[in-house]
């Protein structure tokens, strides 16, 4: 009997061990607006450190820490690793009921707890995407929405993959089929764009986080001719292994991933919320919980197009890159509207 | 477009693929293949292989060699398996919760490894493709099997060399007695934890080199949960294989196939829905586990404990 006891203890404590992963601190009150630091929550379906959607979300809210002077004028709780909605929820509605003044579900599957969970709430705000649904139609006023433009920075993306490729073959590595939608559909807008007759291979592995099968997937985009190589989700960190190890260049979207592949990622898109954070922190404090909806655009500086400037870009490639920019903030590429 | 699927040099690529794909299932499910002859059923195998590859990594992050890493994933692997031996055989937990605990251990210890020792994902140079001389040439034949890098290798080495010591020596006889029947190898004085602390250690070995085979071998990168679930594919495999080394290599060979055939299928623009292409391996997996479910060469005494009778 007692070696069973002990054993369940055992088992008790590898489970215990696993599941402490999230990071919280509730030793505040409530907060007010006056000299108590404003806090938020954010529950993350992937890894802070995903070189993905995740990261590049954390990053900003970090930035944005630093900018308001530290933890004493904002402090940040987390859940990462939230890939199940049911997890999800629950910590959504106990950063609610500790109080956080802003609670932040990052992925478009949370939906539905965040209008749960900000019903039961109103005093708290609680924001969400990507979507544009704040839910203002069905009457609630404490829920941000927000999404990036992913199209644009794909599209200046598949501008530079169309003038550095030589075999006219580009490859795309997508996750699950509509999620990186947007991307993808602006890159290949991009490439066909500049040059009509490059042809763009797209490969879904049917996972945000199968990195095998997305190696493998730049492995069979190398054989089948493309020299240059995109992809979304936190997936294509074996996907840059693959890319550095053949020295095929990368562009990376939503953080920056030159860490991985120093010498091939070319450019970023890097999505940078600390606008959307602040504008939604700023609103908090006058009294207004929700009810908009933020895109980030190049427009609104939301998104950035970086280069590696550790390796050799063509100037005439930087230009093109930057001349697409500007072409999409003045409207000039047609039907690139933010959709969504 | 279909005909794109049958040049010599998308076949070459697809089977390729294949061989390199396979690697992480083959030390797995080889690994597995050795618990479970000895009747210790491990669904922890996804955690012993993120600790491998965290462990791996992180040796060669810090600038050791790259057979260092291989070595440490191997050192982690087996004291996973001795952790798990320790509930599973001397504590006579429940072999199946405990191994879903093992994993839940893994996933979270290695998670939390990487987030204070490395804290950012970071790229290493791992393992590259060596062309074996002279077979390499050969053509389509040599870039499929002798374009590799070491680890893929190995993986095929171990095949026939788990297959001899499960065969051919005594260990593996004894591996066989103790999962068949515990109490008569007991009787004829084997020791049957001893065996099965062996067997736990051996798999979690080798399932140290399966993750190392993904984070310093096929993907250089390593990230958190980057197996993503291969672990238990590899218990599957097992199963598939019938509990036979050349049947778990056929099991590995045959679900990679599938995955690089829905890879290329989906490059080349073949007109199939993505998401139908996705599903193949795995509706692949279960008509064949239908038909091929055979219990013959099933250890009796598989995921039950053994507790001396006085």
């Amino acid at each position: 009997m007692l070696r069973r006891i002990s054993l369940l203890t055992l088992i008790l404590l590898l489970l215990l061990g696993a599941c402490g992963r999230s990071d919280r601190e509730s030793d505040a009150d409530a907060a007010g607006s006056n000299g108590e630091p404003f806090r938020v929550a954010i529950v993350l379906p992937s890894s802070t450190t995903d070189i993905a959607w995740s990261q590049s979300m954390f990053d900003s809210l970090k930035a944005v820490q630093a900018s308001m002077g530290g933890e004493e004028a904002l402090k940040i709780a987390f859940s990462e690793g939230m890939f199940r909605v049911t997890d999800a929820s629950a910590a959504i509605r106990d950063y609610a009921s500790e109080g956080f003044d802003l609670v932040i579900a990052h992925g478009a599957q949370y939906g539905n707890s965040v209008f749960e969970v900000a019903t039961d709430f109103p005093e708290t705000s609680f924001a969400w995407g990507t979507s544009s649904d704040t839910g203002a139609e069905r009457g609630i006023n404490n829920v941000f929405a927000y999404g990036a433009a992913a199209n644009e920075g794909g599209y200046v993306n598949g501008v530079v993959a169309s003038m550095l490729t030589q075999s006219e073959i580009v490859g795309v590595i997508g996750p699950v089929a509509g999620d990186a939608k947007l991307y993808i559909d602006g890159f290949i807008r991009g490439v066909t764009g500049v040059k009509p007759e490059a042809q763009v291979n797209v490969t879904y592995t049917g996972s945000f986080s199968d990195t095998s099968l997305a190696a493998e997937a730049a492995h069979v985009h190398i054989q089948a001719g493309a020299d240059v190589l995109t992809g979304s989700a936190q997936q294509v960190v074996g996907a840059i292994g693959v890319a550095s190890e053949n020295g095929i260049p990368w562009l990376g979207t939503q953080s920056d991933q030159i860490s991985l592949g120093p010498e091939v990622v070319v450019t970023n898109q890097v999505y940078d919320w600390a606008n959307v954070i602040n504008e939604m922190i700023a609103k908090i404090k006058s009294g207004e919980y929700g009810g908009t909806a933020y895109t980030l655009t190049f427009e609104n500086g939301g998104l950035r197009l970086e280069f590696n400037e550790e390796i050799d870009i063509a100037d005439d490639v930087k230009d093109a890159a930057r001349a697409a920019i500007e072409d999409i903030k003045s409207g000039a590429v047609e039907q690139l509207e933010n959709e969504e | 477009m279909t005909d794109e699927l049958f040049t010599i040099s998308t076949l070459i690529g697809i089977l390729h693929s294949c061989v390199r794909l396979a690697t992480p299932y083959l030390f797995a499910s080889l690994g597995e293949t050795f618990g479970q002859r000895s009747g210790v059923l491990n669904l922890g195998v996804d955690g012993i292989m993120l600790m491998g590859a965290f462990f791996a990594f992180y040796v060669v992050f810090e600038g050791h060699h790259l057979w260092v890493g291989v070595l440490a994933a191997i050192v982690v692997g087996m004291l996973m398996g001795l952790l798990k031996a320790f509930v599973s055989v001397t504590m006579q937990a429940l072999q199946g919760i405990s191994g879903i605990g093992l994993y839940l251990f893994g996933l979270g210890l290695s998670s939390l490894l990487f987030k204070t020792l490395i804290g950012s994902v970071e790229g290493v140079s791992g393992f590259r493709q060596v062309g074996i001389p002279v077979v390499s040439d050969l053509p389509g034949i040599g870039h499929i099997f002798f374009n590799h890098n070491a680890l893929v290798y190995l993986a095929y080495i171990m095949v026939p060399v788990s297959w001899f010591v499960i065969n051919r020596t005594t260990l593996g006889l004894k591996i066989r007695a103790v999962g068949h029947n515990p109490e008569a190898a007991d009787t004829l004085g084997v020791s049957v934890n001893g065996v099965r602390y062996t067997t736990m250690m051996i798999g979690g070995a080798l399932a140290g080199v399966a993750g190392a085979s993904l984070s310093i071998g096929l993907q250089n990168v390593f990230q958190e949960n980057m197996t993503n679930g291969l672990g238990f594919i590899a218990v599957a495999l097992v199963y598939f294989g019938s509990w036979r080394t050349i049947g778990v290599l056929a099991g590995s060979l045959l679900f990679s196939l599938v995955n690089a055939l829905q890879l290329w299928v989906q490059a080349l623009a073949i007109p199939v829905p993505s998401e139908v292409a996705v599903m193949m391996p795995y509706i692949m997996t279960i008509v064949v586990l239908a038909f091929t479910a055979r219990q013959i060469q099933r250890p009796a005494a598989l995921a039950r404990s053994y507790e001396r009778g006085e």
